[in-house]
């Protein structure tokens, strides 16, 4: 059974479609990207399968129907959906006995142990903590309980560089293990490539771009090309072409990488510049479509 | 924890799935009262706050206790025990006022702000169903705040009564006779009566609407609360020139004729005979108002479900 099942997955907002017909499928002890531009319709796929919203077509989450069942889905799934959203009046010590009172996979001398490593003091309230403290406390929090799966949805955004990479550092070494499933959605796309298994590209409310990381190391390849095979590189059509220092830089899909590499530096591209050319290629096609 | 991942993995979502630790309902929901009571901590803070004022006012109003006695002790029995009683009644008037208003002002904020802090994606987060968030918090006007006023409201006259004995030790009007008049055992039946089945029980659809609009409104809770009463008073008004919708309303909020006490008198007037809960309980208007507050509830953890951070 996969952790996550989707099949025309659709909602609107009035005549807004936020999520157009999404097929998608991820199996347990992966770690999912889910990226896409603002208003791709991300957080409310992610709503749906946390049964925060009701939705059309067919989904199941550990088995289950999270609009009708979200209370006992809460047993198995975790989510911290967007950060700061921890009570400003509650207290460490009482967020730790709220969750341990209602939670039964809620391990609380695990978050306790969390904690100890960062400065949060259990007297103070969430309001007196910095936003990266909350943020930490948040994952002191979720990370004890013992979920099959947990839903991130930009867990990061407005943090700095060190409590960021703390973040995901802790995620990784002290939470992760291959029996758990995470999916994840962020703006800063670089800074989770390394940990990702899976990545997925969401546009208008579609997914466009459904790939293990291992396929992308080797279906998709970045070339540095010399000046002088400017010409023939254009010939293997690429996704994409961009321009750094004076130099152009090709991406291809499927291309042989013995092939590429007489014309340059061949290299794997990051998933930030696939996603600008998959994205390049959606507004393309569109706007071919538009013709 | 985390052995399934040392294990092999055969089917692993299901074997998990064995030992489901189960939090039972009744937990689930003495945390959920519990943290009610974190957040509005004027539940209990606002009664004490208006005891803690009388008591003030009464210890300094008590320096005249030794002539007033003695000219209560020179009227009839009947009006006797009126004057002595009457500082007692209207401690336990001014902190039930003030547990009201708390009781109020906290159904309007209940639904409403969780969704304002957005830490209702927190709270829904957890395995607690809407059912529950929304009973948990509908007890606290219905169950926790009668007797947060009844215990405060009893530990205010049981005060009153000491500071009383002890002016009137030695002033030769007896001590003893106050003790009977104020029947601090009769007074807390009748105020725990008074509380559970006014406050708890008649009350509910005033709390129940309440919440009902904290979970829908986007803003100015207050407002959507009261205008579309007061809306249906001025159409009726208008359209029939009647205005049964008001009295009814007053009715509800003045506590009803068949509530516990005869009309005019005040809840904790002295005659027992004036206790009918046998009335009270057979009066199709507690029924009726128990049906509709169940509507309003169930329509407010429906809206729950749907309701997203504003």
């Amino acid at each position: 059974m996969a952790c996550i099942e989707a099949r025309g997955l659709r909602k609107a907002f009035g005549t807004t479609i936020a999520v157009d017909g999404v097929n998608l499928r991820v199996e347990e002890g992966r770690i999912l990207g889910l990226i896409g531009p603002n208003g791709a319709g991300k957080t409310t796929a992610l709503n749906a399968i946390l049964g925060l919203t009701p939705y059309q077509g067919e989904l199941r989450v550990l088995g289950r129907d999270p609009w009708t069942a979200r209370d006992q889905l809460m047993r198995d799934v975790c989510f911290i959906s967007d950060v700061a959203v921890l009570p400003r009046w509650i207290r460490v010590s009482q967020a730790l006995d709220y969750v341990g009172g209602v939670h039964p996979r809620f391990d609380r001398a695990k978050a306790e142990s969390f904690l100890a490593k960062t400065t949060i003091r259990r007297t103070s309230k969430v309001r007196e903590l910095s936003k990266g403290m909350v943020a930490q406390l948040h994952l002191a929090l979720v990370m004890a309980i013992d979920a099959k799966l947990l839903v991130l949805d930009e867990p990061t955004l407005g943090l700095d560089i060190l409590y960021r990479k703390q973040f995901y550092d802790s995620l990784l070494n002290d939470y992760f293990d291959r029996s758990r499933t995470i999916v994840v959605t962020t703006h800063q796309v670089e800074e989770i490539q390394n940990v990702l298994t899976d990545v997925m590209f969401i546009h208008r409310g579609r997914i466009v771009f459904d790939c293990s990381m291992e396929q992308v190391e080797s279906r998709y390849l970045e070339v540095m090309v010399h000046p002088e095979q400017a010409a023939a590189a254009r010939a293997l059509k690429p996704m994409q072409e961009r321009q750094v220092f004076g130099r152009s830089i090709l991406l291809f899909e499927a291309v042989d990488r013995q092939q590429l590499a007489a014309l340059g530096d061949v290299h794997t591209p990051s998933i930030a510049d696939l996603f600008v050319a998959v994205m390049g290629k959606q507004a393309g096609e569109a706007q071919g479509a538009a013709r | 924890m985390n052995t399934q991942s040392n294990a092999i993995r055969e089917s692993p979502t299901e074997s998990q799935v064995i030992a489901p630790a189960v939090i039972p309902a009744s937990r689930r929901m003495y945390w959920s009262v519990r943290r009610e009571l974190w957040e509005s901590r004027s539940i209990y803070l606002a009664p004490l706050a208006v005891a803690a004022l009388f008591l003030f006012g009464f210890l300094i109003s008590i320096i005249h206790l030794r002539e007033k006695m003695r000219a209560a002790l020179a009227l009839d029995p009947m009006r006797q025990h009126e004057l002595i009683k009457q500082p007692y009644d209207l401690a336990a008037v001014l902190i039930m006022a003030a547990t009201f208003v708390v009781g109020v002002f906290y159904c309007l904020d209940a639904l409403h702000g969780e969704r304002r802090d957005r830490s209702i994606l927190f709270w829904k987060s957890l395995p607690v169903s809407d059912l529950t968030t929304v009973l948990s918090k509908a007890s606290i006007p219905l169950v926790v705040l009668p007797l947060v006023t009844f215990a405060i409201t009893v530990a205010t006259q049981f005060i009153m009564l000491l500071l009383s004995s002890a002016v009137l030790l030695g002033s030769g009007v007896s001590v003893p006779t106050l003790w009977t008049q104020v029947s601090l055992f009769q007074m807390s039946l009748m105020l725990l009566y008074h509380l559970l089945a006014i406050h708890g029980l008649w009350y509910a659809p005033i709390y129940g609407w309440l919440l009902l609009v904290s979970a829908w409104a986007r803003r100015a809770v207050f407002l959507w609360a009261a205008l579309p009463l007061l809306a249906i008073g001025i159409v009726e008004k208008i359209a029939f020139n009647t205005s049964h919708f008001g009295s009814m309303l007053g009715h509800r909020i003045g506590g009803g004729p068949e509530a516990v006490t005869a009309p005019g008198a005040f809840p904790m007037d002295p005659p027992m005979t004036h206790l009918t809960p046998g009335n009270f309980l057979f009066s199709p208007g507690l029924w009726i108002g128990l049906a509709i507050t169940a509507a309003f509830l169930g329509a407010a953890v429906r809206l729950r479900r749907y309701r997203e951070p504003i």
